[in-house]
């Protein structure tokens, strides 16, 4: 005589309970990314996804590759340390967008659950492609005094003007040339 | 009907894998971070603008700001002495997050400085450890990242964080912040606002190079972090930072 009686109940029970964890394991394989857990509690892939996005900036290595000439005028003076594109900024267009098909009903009911990240339209740099991007002129009369007019704020052996006493209204470019901006920088780019 | 495009979305992550961005890249060689020279700042807002070109940074909203300070005579005179309003002095300013630089200062009285401001990549990170689905992660190298595909936008480390470094993401709604330009430190690149800094008043560092000039520096100068009391571990390294600075 076993002590266990209409014991069939557990049975149905723990069958259920075992079927369940088997269907949870197997949602779980499809629904967790395979690189989750990969390096911590997060998705391992998302580093290369933030790694793989394009760069604006060039970097003043890129610059100099083709620049050469200007380069060696800049290491002459003072602006040797100020990178080109911190003035001239990232030399890059936005490409316009492409027109997106209509998203189809499944897509639809997606984006109820989980709304799509916005669409960016690619860009193209100067650095990669010198004539898609043709770069302005900066315009002296306002990317200088920036950095450059008076206040009692910036470090004070930083060289400063007051840029209406300096130069009467003249642009800096007329006298100063900005690779090279001292005043016995003859001939400089 | 819920969990069949979620599902779906999630399928899309497993199959995409870890995607090899920077193929001589590897993370466990490095340990970023950022050395902020107070005493070169100018406040142009170079850093800010560059920050917001790379990054596509909303307006209004900042992964990296400049705030000036100016503390007053008395206040110089008196370092020790708790004023009755400290909001008021030392006088901090931050215009559009300086992005168009800061009005001319004429006070010539007491002192003033800028000091550039962004995520300080902390290795024990508040953010990180209050997230509930490890959407933020520090990354082997050193980085506090958002994963944009698993953040709820719950903001919760948005609150967290004790430098007031993240947003929730206007058009996204997913937390936001530096990711020290990981996209570009990775490719051998400095970040866009050390790259556009005229004075060098910003420095990446490689705390894991020994070839690095920053392990010189850190011997040879006085250098603070932000709210040490705090133990995060904060890895934006400040020279010549005043007392009063928060």
């Amino acid at each position: 005589m076993s002590g266990f009686k209409d014991t069939g109940h557990l049975f149905r029970f723990a069958g259920l309970f075992v079927l369940a964890f088997l269907v949870f394991l197997v949602v779980r394989h499809y629904i967790v990314p395979k690189s989750f857990g990969e390096y911590g509690h997060y998705r391992g892939a998302a580093m290369g996804e933030i790694a793989a996005r394009p760069a604006k900036f060039a970097g003043h290595e890129s610059c100099e590759g083709c620049h050469s000439d200007v380069q060696e005028v800049k290491m002459k003076g003072k602006h040797a340390h100020v990178n080109c594109e911190a003035c001239h900024g990232a030399l890059i267009e936005r490409m316009p967008a492409a027109p997106q098909p209509a998203p189809s009903l499944y897509r639809r009911l997606i984006a109820l659950v989980t709304p799509p990240m916005p669409v960016e339209s690619p860009f193209v740099r100067h650095a990669d492609d010198p004539g898609s991007v043709i770069p302005p002129l900066p315009d002296t009369a306002v990317l200088c005094v920036r950095c450059h007019t008076a206040s009692a704020a910036k470090p004070k052996g930083f060289p400063q003007v007051v840029p209406a006493d300096h130069s009467q209204g003249l642009a800096c470019g007329s006298c100063h040339k900005p690779h090279d901006p001292g005043m016995n920088a003859g001939g400089a780019k | 009907m819920i969990l069949l495009p979620a599902a779906a979305v999630a399928w899309k992550y497993v199959l995409a894998g870890t995607p090899e961005s920077a193929p001589n890249y590897k993370m466990s060689d490095h340990w970023w971070g950022m050395l902020i020279d107070v005493s070169k700042c100018i406040g142009c807002g170079n850093c800010v603008r560059a920050c917001q070109t790379e990054n596509d940074v909303p307006d209004g909203f900042f992964r990296t700001w400049v705030e000036r300070y100016h503390r007053s005579d008395w206040r110089m005179t008196n370092p020790k002495i708790i004023t009755a309003n400290p909001l008021v002095d030392p006088d901090v300013i931050s215009p559009d997050g300086g992005k168009e630089g800061f009005p001319v200062a004429t006070d010539e009285s007491g002192e003033y400085f800028f000091v550039p401001k962004m995520c300080n990549h902390c290795s024990d990170s508040p953010c990180t450890q209050v997230c509930p689905v490890g959407a933020t992660f520090i990354s082997p190298d050193g980085v506090v990242l958002v994963d944009p595909t698993y953040c709820l936008g719950c903001a919760y480390c948005v609150q967290a964080c004790p430098y007031g470094c993240r947003y929730v993401h206007p058009e996204k709604k997913v937390a936001d912040k530096c990711t020290l330009c990981y996209h570009r430190i990775t490719k051998g690149l400095t970040t866009a606002c050390c790259e556009a800094c005229p004075t060098g008043a910003r420095q990446l560092a490689d705390l894991k190079d020994p070839n690095d000039p920053i392990h010189e520096f850190l011997k040879t100068h006085s250098v603070q972090v932000l709210k040490p009391q705090m133990s995060t571990g904060a890895k934006a390294f400040y020279n010549d930072l005043d007392g009063s600075v928060r």
